[in-house]
């Protein structure tokens, strides 16, 4: 099905694509590289005195109690946001896709939480949670419910994962919602003719001919809960109480920004980055081989 | 041909998105020179301080500085800290107390205020300044590195309604330990929903009542004999404090309302009857609280020899920056920080501040001048936090300030252990164990980094 097409000469396909490579250079490649650098830099916060020390810094981010509870904090916290953002989107794209009256207001509504900026929308959901302040913070701690996720880690923990899934509900939801549309009709109504239920039609056709949209979901899905969640997690808890929602990317940030450690922050980033590529690298090799496109 | 247009749109989309600020500013053509300000307080505090500003440009018309809210005390720090590393610094940043450790051990990136006021050849009387004020920002033989200007200290707040409510003496605030957790309990059983709380968790409950009792938060006399010092919170007095303050959590006598100045909101609205806050609270208490209050000392524990001496302070004080790296401010720039320094070292300046913000008043003269103004009659307890500076006689080791590098971290570090001690994860002694073990290795970092 596919059809080359030819440039003639070179200048051309360069000019076209200079844009989009300047744009790497100076947002990926430059920015990445000064971290791989400081990685192996030891500096005062002033960048006056400055000592290399090979990778003395990695040997002490990973001999790190600390890094490796919130590795833990990451793990917890990736799965459950890509499990919950991508059930639900699933469920409501199925819902979405019945012809009931008014399918297109559902769908506007369900796309709405994708234009909330990250840390309006934990905001958001302080002022529901927040145990003084906060709508149903304060109708569990009156119905008896002791809530404060100012001091309860595993509180907090759920609010961030909820907060945070919820901001990506929307996105799986247009993503679900085409691929279920892209699904032959022809397909559905064989498999009802030959007398296979709702329930057994979505399972035996529908899922597996969504797996390209959902595979493609969980990858951006884990992405977004690694790199993209920090401004919630910001908003909402500060990486408390304690350290418990403190992930890998807000220690970074709180050892690189606000201790201005940046040896130990590059370190730490550059791990990370390690890290999601060897993530991305397996479930492309792996995963990819059962995915039916 | 094309590609070099594209090259040069995607260099100017580059360019465009990078703001050019040129920070250095000169006389030119009668203008007055321009001084970058840049501070860290919310309002109402930042207004007030604005106003303080913008008394200085109207006093003369060589120099006009510019105040800018730059967050946080800790966002400003950082956010100074990257701008010099640009070579865009401000010339002025105000910087907590926390950081006063780092910034001097900061080398040519600070201007020490000694030297600035030498070179301009603008005199300031120190010695008329509060010891526990000026000495928190002096090198170890006294030359002074910044300029004291907003300093606090934590009291206590209480509320005269819940206690009314719960049959106590409303005028009568507990003076120890024992006796706030007698009254803690009466209010409880007369129906407040939080007895007490405070704010800044690590600043008062460990910091003030380590001074209060006369006991050490690190060694080398707190860190000012040297960068190699190191913690010593892991002590029975501080043990037995936080035991206790894990004990009354459990009771539901004392409610931990958050890191920083989270807790701050819980006492004007009346949710809790006790309050340990910062003086400089004072403006915000005022102004929202719908009850009658009042300040007291904070509460300390009458068996421990020698208790109680005075609190040590909090806020900030103004440190003058180099441009960047390779230094880059003219002499004359360095002179109009000197002029505000002077400035805001006045009488009337210093009086005003005090009165209009609750921070306490710096010098002797200012606060004989308030006195004589009649605002401690106007505004009783309005004069508890300088009182509690004062108190005890010669300050110690224990009770000058805290000079450590790296503070803010620990100062975190410090939250989050007591965050993990109040969720039931462990005892007071294993959560000054874990601010030790954490804390210590901080502090070496920070050492390896000024070799």
């Amino acid at each position: 099905m596919r059809r080359k097409v030819i440039f003639r000469g070179t200048a051309l396909p360069l000019a076209l694509l200079l844009p989009q490579l300047a744009v790497t250079a100076v947002f990926f490649l430059w920015p990445a590289g000064v971290a791989v650098y400081q990685s192996v830099l030891q500096q005062d916060a002033w960048g006056l005195r400055t000592e290399f020390v090979g990778l003395r810094n990695f040997a002490d981010v990973l001999a790190d109690p600390g890094w490796r509870d919130a590795a833990w904090n990451t793990a917890v916290f990736s799965t459950a946001v890509a499990a919950l953002a991508m059930g639900t989107a699933l469920a409501l794209a199925v819902q979405a896709d019945k012809s009931i009256r008014g399918a297109r207001a559902y769908r506007t509504l369900l796309i709405w939480p994708y234009a909330v900026a990250p840390a309006v929308a934990a905001v958001l959901w302080l002022f529901i949670f927040h145990p003084s302040i906060g709508l149903v913070g304060r109708a569990l701690n009156s119905a008896g419910i002791p809530w404060d996720t100012r001091l309860d880690g595993d509180q907090a923990m759920a609010l961030v994962i909820l907060a945070a899934a919820w901001k990506q509900v929307s996105y799986n939801f247009i993503f679900f919602l085409a691929g279920l549309q892209a699904i032959p009709k022809s397909v559905l109504e064989a498999a009802a003719i030959d007398g296979a239920r709702p329930v057994r039609r979505f399972w035996t056709v529908v899922f597996p001919l969504l797996s390209p949209t959902t595979f493609f979901l969980l990858v951006v899905n884990l992405v977004y809960a690694f790199f993209d969640t920090f401004g919630t997690i910001h908003a909402l808890t500060g990486g408390g109480p304690g350290n418990a929602t403190e992930t890998l990317i807000y220690r970074a940030y709180v050892e690189g920004v606000q201790n201005t450690n940046l040896g130990s922050a590059a370190a730490q980033s550059v791990i990370l980055m390690l890290l999601v590529v060897a993530l991305t690298m397996v479930q492309f090799r792996f995963i990819e081989r059962r995915v039916h496109y | 041909m094309l590609r070099r247009n594209l090259a040069a749109c995607a260099f100017a989309a580059v360019a465009g998105l990078m703001p050019f600020w040129n920070g250095t500013a000169r006389a030119q053509g009668g203008q007055p020179v321009e001084l970058q300000f840049w501070h860290g307080l919310a309002q109402p505090l930042g207004g007030q301080l604005e106003g303080v500003v913008a008394a200085f440009n109207e006093s003369q018309n060589r120099y006009r500085i510019v105040p800018t809210y730059r967050g946080s005390y800790s966002e400003t720090m950082v956010a100074a800290i990257a701008a010099f590393r640009a070579n865009s610094a401000p010339h002025l940043v105000q910087m907590f107390e926390v950081g006063t450790g780092t910034m001097m051990a900061a080398g040519r990136a600070v201007k020490p205020t000694h030297e600035l006021l030498s070179e301009a050849g603008v005199n300031v009387d120190f010695g008329d300044y509060l010891p526990a004020v000026r000495g928190y920002f002096q090198t170890n033989d006294g030359r002074q590195m910044s300029m004291p200007f907003n300093s606090s200290t934590a009291v206590m707040y209480w509320n005269k309604d819940a206690f009314r409510r719960a049959g106590l003496d409303p005028e009568k605030p507990p003076a120890t330990w024992k006796e706030l957790e007698e009254t803690a309990r009466k209010l409880k059983a007369g129906g407040a929903a939080c007895a007490f709380t405070n704010s800044w968790p690590g600043w008062i409950q460990v910091e003030q009542m380590s001074a209060i009792h006369d006991q050490p938060i690190a060694s080398l006399g707190n860190g000012f004999g040297g960068f190699n010092a190191e913690l010593r919170v892991n002590n029975p007095f501080m043990v037995r404090h936080m035991d206790n303050l894990i004990a009354w959590q459990k009771e539901g006598l004392y409610r931990y309302g958050g890191r920083d100045a989270a807790a701050d909101a819980l006492f004007p609205n009346g949710e809790c009857a006790i309050a340990m806050l910062s003086a400089g609270a004072r403006s915000r208490v005022t102004r929202e609280a719908k009850f009658p209050w009042g300040t007291a000392m904070l509460p300390y524990y009458d068996d421990v020899p020698g208790a109680p001496r005075n609190s040590i302070i909090g806020g900030a004080s103004l440190w003058s920056l180099n441009k960047g790296p390779q230094g880059g401010r003219s002499a004359e720039e360095w002179r109009g920080l000197a002029e505000f320094f002077r400035f805001v070292s006045q009488t009337d300046v210093a009086t005003k501040w005090h009165m209009d913000t609750g921070y306490v008043p710096l010098t002797r003269a200012a606060y004989e001048k308030a006195k004589a103004a009649g605002y401690y009659k106007e505004n009783p307890g309005a004069d508890v936090p300088i009182e509690q500076l004062l108190r005890g006689g010669e300050m110690t080791e224990n009770t000058r300030g805290i000079r450590l590098g790296g503070y803010v971290e620990i100062r975190n570090i410090i939250q989050e252990e007591m965050e993990k001690a109040f969720q039931g994860q462990g005892t007071g002694q294993q959560a000054m164990a874990a601010i030790t073990a954490r804390g210590n290795q901080v502090l070496r970092n920070f050492e390896r980094q000024q070799r």
